[in-house]
């Protein structure tokens, strides 16, 4: 335990210093955009002269340098202040916190399908090196490897949701059909099940490919041959003992896949008109809406850093050798 | 042997490099075999593939022919892909060899700000600087560099500190080389073949942005591209799903492609490293 603690100090620690460039950064882009938030509110009541401008902007520290507006920015994220959202005319943050769940719904099942089936098929590829199920599983994965999601979205749509018509073509529910309970996320299912399968076929690729490599260095080791010495059947030992050392890896690319999978939500949501996250980025970048897009940027980094963070602790957790040097 | 004898002899490379090839000349014979603006209106709209020869891929909603925007489009993947993808990793190599070799407090902060971008999701990065910079080539070029090159800047990172303690590099530190030129004359040529291998992946990466970018419309308006040509038919995907599909085929197969190129490159650098280097 007391080896996790450290590591978590020691990552917390630096977690710190990217968290301030990400906002430094996020600081940049939201000066670098044309206009400011008076000229936003001005066009939002209907507009105002330049005295009363030049007043709103004393009076909200616009007016000040640059220096002091990002410690003014700061001090305004302490508060959970993310501003104002210029396209809804709304607080950032609860924007964000209205769009985030849908978005994590659907990375989380489309994370949960793409690993499951990702690293059982890099077993399955593993298990004979070379062969022809190992060749076409290669092929495979490659050619899904390349797929543009989006594309992949269109061409699901055309042959689920208006050739077959076995399920929804858009959106995150049926607009006003009153459904509660159960038959309520019924329907929520219905409309994910493409958005999900087309995120996690994009993601699978890479959970097959890294299980198969770990596999394959897992095999050299002593412990597998001496496995085999014990007379262990080759099941047994392709299940117990070289499947579940090659899993340690795949817990790393579940951290990295996080960013990857909010980026590719963006274009995911946006062809399935899922109100989420991603969508809401399309949709702060078509109405120019700076603050918005900030805020975004500022919860994804958040979001990818802890999610980095649980990824680290579960591999310290699984793996006794990581980190152990430090809390000596 | 030269490399690229070694990658034509792996069968991924081989195939990889044809299909490439096959694009890049499509790329180039574009403005010879279909002259004029492809955004312009050319025929019918909505003309079905195989139905007209003089528009073998059919016509789009608003009657631009399918034919001559796949062969424009290849202009503008390619380019924004090679371009984006060069610059991306020469900012990711002056980054990593500056990191790698200084060390110390410049490493540290050089390697926060590449944590830093590594945070935010890459499309979203390639968006942001996209809304802040407006929609144009050149932008979108940028764009995409600035939020690609922090992979490439962490191999060399990681190879400098490799090869930065070998023999020659004390050699050349003892003969009173200057750093910069033992890091950029002795190091960064070592270093390279792994990185070369990446950038194929970055090339890949490139074009997927781009086309995601022109699908949301965030792309340059003027110009065909894949993506834009995807997001024109999906407004008709009821109706004309052939208009939405055939630009993805052109895409996928041109990602494929590149990917295939860099598993060819990747096996013809693992051959080479089964002679035991010197």
């Amino acid at each position: 335990m007391k080896r996790i603690a450290a590591l978590l100090r020691r990552r917390l620690a630096g977690a710190v210093p990217v968290l301030f460039i990400v906002i430094a950064f996020a600081f940049l882009l939201l000066e670098s955009a044309p206009g400011d938030a008076v000229d936003a509110y001005l066009v939002s009541v209907g507009g105002g002269d330049a005295t009363l401008a030049a007043s709103l902007r004393a009076q909200y520290g616009l007016d000040q340098s640059t220096l002091s507006r990002l410690w003014l920015y700061l001090a305004a994220l302490t508060h959970f202040d993310l501003g104002w959202s210029v396209a809804f005319d709304r607080p950032v943050l609860s924007l964000i916190g209205e769009r985030l769940p849908t978005t994590l719904v659907l990375m989380g099942s489309a994370t949960l399908l793409s690993f499951g089936l990702g690293s059982f098929l890099g077993i399955v590829a593993a298990s004979h090196p070379g062969s022809l199920r190992d060749r076409l599983l290669s092929m495979a994965s490659l050619t899904l490897y390349a797929i543009p999601g989006f594309w992949l979205a269109l061409l699901l749509l055309i042959v689920f949701a208006v050739d077959l018509r076995w399920l929804p073509f858009s959106g995150f529910e049926t607009v006003a059909s009153h459904k509660t309970g159960l038959a309520r996320l019924a329907d929520i299912a219905r409309h994910l099940v493409l958005p999900v399968v087309t995120l996690s076929l994009i993601y699978l690729a890479l959970y097959l490919r890294v299980m198969r490599a770990a596999m394959g260095e897992v095999w050299r080791q002593d412990f597998i041959l001496f496995a085999r010495a014990r007379g262990l059947s080759a099941r047994r030992i392709l299940w117990r003992h070289v499947a579940r050392n090659a899993l340690l890896p795949l817990v790393t690319v579940l951290g990295l896949q996080s960013a990857a999978m909010l980026g590719g939500s963006i274009i995911i949501e946006s062809v399935f008109a899922i109100p989420g996250f991603g969508r809401l980025a399309q949709e702060a970048v078509a109405g120019r809406d700076a603050p918005l897009l900030v805020g975004l940027i500022l919860v994804s980094a958040l979001f990818v850093l802890s999610i980095n963070l649980v990824v680290d602790l579960l591999y310290a957790w699984l793996d006794p050798r990581v980190g152990s040097v430090e809390a000596r | 042997m030269g490399m690229m004898a070694r990658l034509l002899r792996t069968r991924s490379g081989l195939i990889g490099a044809c299909l490439l090839l096959v694009m890049a000349l499509a790329a180039l014979a574009a403005p010879v075999l279909f002259p004029g603006d492809p955004l312009a209106i050319a025929g019918p709209a909505f003309l079905p593939p195989l139905a007209d020869t003089a528009f073998p891929l059919g016509t789009d909603s608003l009657g631009r022919d399918v034919l001559a925007g796949l062969f424009h489009g290849a202009r503008a993947s390619l380019a924004v892909g090679l371009a984006a993808a060069l610059a991306a990793l020469l900012v990711g190599l002056v980054v990593g060899t500056v990191a790698g070799f200084a060390g110390g407090w410049v490493d540290e902060v050089l390697m926060r700000i590449t944590d830093a971008f590594q945070v935010i999701p890459r499309f979203l990065l390639a968006l942001a600087f996209v809304s802040v910079l407006g929609g144009s080539m050149t932008t979108v070029v940028i764009a995409i560099a600035l939020s690609s090159w922090t992979e490439p800047a962490r191999l060399v990172r990681a190879e400098v500190l490799s090869i930065r303690e070998r023999d020659y590099a004390a050699a050349a530190r003892v003969i009173g080389m200057h750093p910069a030129e033992i890091a950029f004359r002795e190091i960064l040529p070592i270093a390279l073949p792994p990185v070369l291998a990446l950038s194929a992946i970055i090339v890949a990466a490139a074009i997927m942005i781009e086309s995601a970018l022109s699908f949301l419309g965030f792309g340059d308006p003027n110009i065909v591209t894949w993506g834009s040509m995807m997001a024109e038919g999906r407004n008709v995907l009821r109706s004309a799903p052939f208009l939405s599909v055939v630009p993805g085929i052109a895409l996928l197969v041109t990602v494929l492609a590149v990917y295939l190129v860099s598993e060819g490159v990747n096996t013809a650098l693992n051959n080479n490293q089964a002679v035991p280097r010197g």
